[in-house]
């Protein structure tokens, strides 16, 4: 079930250089990687590559494989990648509860169950009672707690994080990365997290460094 | 603001109201200009006693609800094509230009029984060497008219989808959507699309109520005996017996009732369909689909069509004798275009558009100023949403009484005035975007510099905006030319114009006249667009900020 990456490089449209010198990596289920690099290198470019929503025109060589199968011949949906997006990517016009129904996994199925399964993602992330609400009156860290809760309950295969707690004050960023990494733990699934914050690195079970 | 209320008030609101008005009295039995008032409903019974009315209503119901619905629902699946795509508005632009009846007459000359499509694939692969006997165009369930609206409203909506969508994340949302496992049509129709529809539910309302209500599109491509509601009002209200007068105002009031009961039925709906949306998407539905091919499909029929009517406009105003299974005319002669005066419409035509855009981007430029001056907005945009949404028959034929009445003679000046009611709203529309979106610090810079109010607006504003206000311009021209009953009912036939004599010609023999009368139509707006392309380019050849273009 592991997540690997194999002698990976991307280069940008209308570029020769590629981004970065090609990159090699197994990540375990239930493990965390934090990839760090400086702005610029391709952090958020390869987490686009892995989740299948890299913008046309680049170039790419390597191989992706989740649990064996190869990823990067199949469409973004059927990947089974969660991403973890910088802004939490709440649909405005859903209700926090809908957006979480939008995410649960079809195999559950009968409205009651689902509901329960909303209800019960919303008080792991300590929102219960918050069904109803307008996402646009949440706060930062609020907003990211039901983005993950939404990825999560997608039942992905691998989890990504792009620079998702960068935004966060100091306070938050800390129990918010905790809060992300418990729960990505507890699912026994690989997860790769881009960041150029040192803490983010130290808070993941091992860390890489891009460079040219 | 008072006084600039009002005149907004007088110059837009009044014509329609008098318009609604005296439609309105002339079904109850009131024609304040003859003198005369014997109040009833009698010409409410007279209207629905009339032969073939049970199916000039079904018709003008199916061809109205089916090309709304058809093309909105051909627009999902374009623009989720479109989205990505940059630069897809400015191809956009152009489609829109092109006059309804131009293109009405172009898609029946390419689908009549004769028509080129046919003549293209006959006689090698079907066999016929006289035009089938089918009914293609005029068919008795509207269906050639319902295409022939759907492609003039499809671009509208896609160029509403695509400005609509234009400030938010799509590509963020798509990616999101596609991470919890929905294909991107899915996400398009489940998050992004619902998200948009607000911003497209006034210029759905507006197509409703055109297909509902139009006029020269029916005359060329609808059934004619019934014809639809609009067209059998406009019969009666032009038959030689003054008395068929009261049951067309009537009917037109019915009209105006279907209208707004088809209104206040598609805003139950829109309830309905986003209800049934929500328990969808609860249910977590992932639908595994291929990339989806509808959407360049829709584009590469939509372009053939579009195309094609007006290449075979071109072809059969230069064709020489052109017989039935041949594919192309046998020869080509200019003589038609030496012989037939084309030259008088067009130059009416032309001069209708220039007087009626001037006043129009006059009128915004005092709107959008004066916003701008008092730092607040003038509320008046029930104006500019009126005559739009209002069917055009139900007040143009009250209105060129009322000008009667009034001591306005029909003549050019009605008929300005009367297009001014719809090339206003356009370009005030297409005005209002760019002028909000301008950088105030420039103004708040001049300002510094000591410029006063007039200076900013003549020196800075308009220069800046000189691209957008071309293509308001552009636009004014296009809606002008396309004008059909504007022209005909307040000009009472003293005022030649290439709409009114296209669709007069079209029910007639002379295809050669009728395409040169209707590529001239095509023609004049498409002249305004690339005008519209080039004068900031020329302008501007030094300030690289400016050039613009059409969007």
């Amino acid at each position: 079930m592991s997540l690997n990456l194999t002698e990976i490089s991307l280069t940008a449209p209308r570029e020769t250089r590629a981004l970065f010198a090609p990159l090699s990596l197994s990540v375990a289920p239930g493990e965390t990687v934090c990839v760090m690099g400086p702005s610029g290198i391709g952090k958020s470019s390869l987490i686009a590559l892995i989740g299948g929503h890299l913008p046309r025109g680049f170039t790419t060589r390597g191989t992706v494989t989740l649990a064996g199968t190869d990823l990067l011949d199949l469409p973004a949906e059927q990947r089974s990648v969660g991403v973890l997006f910088q802004d939490a990517q709440l649909f405005p016009h859903l209700s926090v509860g809908d957006n979480l129904a939008f995410g649960l996994r079809a195999d559950l199925r009968g409205r009651k169950a689902r509901r329960e399964a909303v209800e019960q993602a919303l008080e792991q992330a300590g929102l219960r009672g918050f069904a109803a609400r307008d996402p646009a009156t949440l706060s930062g860290g609020q907003r990211m707690r039901v983005a993950l809760m939404r990825s999560l309950l997608a039942a992905p295969k691998a989890m990504l994080i792009d620079e998702a707690f960068a935004r966060l004050d100091a306070d938050l960023r800390v129990e918010m990365r905790a809060f992300a990494l418990r729960h990505i733990a507890a699912r026994r699934i690989p997860a790769l997290m881009v960041s150029h914050d040192d803490q983010d690195a130290q808070a993941a079970d091992r860390m890489i460094r891009l460079s040219r | 603001m008072i006084a600039i209320r009002a005149l907004f008030t007088v110059v837009i609101g009044a014509p329609v109201l008098i318009g609604v008005v005296l439609t309105l009295g002339l079904a109850l039995g009131w024609q304040p200009g003859l003198g005369q008032f014997d109040p009833g409903i009698d010409a409410f019974a007279q209207a629905l006693s009339l032969p073939g009315f049970a199916t000039s209503l079904r018709l003008s119901l199916v061809t109205g609800l089916g090309a709304t619905l058809g093309a909105l629902g051909v627009s999902l699946p374009l623009g989720l094509w479109l989205i990505g795509r940059a630069g897809a508005a400015r191809y956009l632009s152009p489609l829109l230009a092109v006059p309804h009846a131009a293109l009405a007459i172009g898609l029946g000359f390419l689908l009549a029984p004769s028509g080129w499509a046919v003549r293209l694939i006959s006689p090698w692969a079907t066999g016929w060497d006289l035009p089938p006997d089918v009914v293609t165009v005029g068919d008795p369930w509207g269906l050639v008219l319902i295409l022939g609206l759907m492609l003039k409203e499809v671009p509208f909506l896609l160029l509403a989808t695509l400005i609509a969508a234009g400030p938010r994340d799509v590509a963020g949302q798509m990616a999101t959507g596609r991470s919890l496992g929905y294909s991107r049509a899915q996400v398009w129709r489940l998050i992004i699309w619902p998200q948009l529809y607000p911003a497209l539910r006034l210029p759905v309302l507006i197509v409703l109520g055109f297909s509902l209500s139009v006029v020269d599109m029916a005359l060329v491509l609808g059934p004619s005996n019934p014809p639809v509601l609009a067209v059998q009002i406009l019969r009666l209200f032009s038959a030689p017996d003054p008395e068929q007068a009261r049951p067309a105002a009537a009917l037109a009031v019915i009209l105006l009732g279907i209208m707004g009961l088809c209104l206040l039925g598609w805003l139950g709906a829109e309830r309905a369909v986003a209800t049934l949306g929500r328990h969808w998407l609860r249910r977590g539905r992932r639908i595994r689909q291929k990339q989806s091919l509808s959407g360049p499909f829709l584009a590469i029929l939509g372009l053939m069509l579009g195309g094609g009517s007006l290449v075979i406009l071109g072809l059969w105003s230069v064709a020489a004798f052109w017989r039935f299974p041949d594919a192309l005319p046998p020869g080509i002669s200019l003589s038609r275009w030496q012989a037939a005066d084309w030259a008088h419409p067009a130059l009416s035509s032309l001069g209708l558009a220039a007087a009626s855009t001037a006043i129009a981007m006059i009128l915004s430029l005092i709107w959008l100023e004066t916003e701008d001056r008092l730092a607040r907005p003038m509320r008046l945009g029930w104006l500019i949403v009126m005559p739009l949404l209002l069917p055009q028959i139900g007040f143009l034929q009250g209105l060129t009484t009322g000008f009667l009445w009034l001591g306005l003679p029909p003549g050019p000046v009605a008929v300005i005035w009367a297009q001014l009611l719809f090339v206003f709203p356009y370009v005030m529309i297409a005005l209002t975007g760019p002028w909000r979106a301008l950088d105030p610090g420039l103004t708040a810079s001049a300002a510094s510099l000591g410029a006063g109010p007039m200076r900013r607006l003549f020196r800075v504003k308009l220069p800046v905006l000189s691209a957008p206000l071309m293509t308001a311009a552009a636009i004014g021209v296009a809606v002008s030319v396309a004008q059909y009953l504007a022209v005909l009912l307040p000009g009472a036939g003293r005022v030649p114009a290439l709409a009114t004599e296209a669709v007069a010609l079209a029910s007639g023999a002379d295809r050669r006249l009728t395409a040169i009368t209707a590529l001239m139509q095509a023609v004049l707006p498409l002249a305004a667009y690339l005008l519209a392309l080039a004068l900031p380019l020329w302008l501007h050849r030094n300030r690289r900020g400016l050039r613009g273009g059409l969007t």
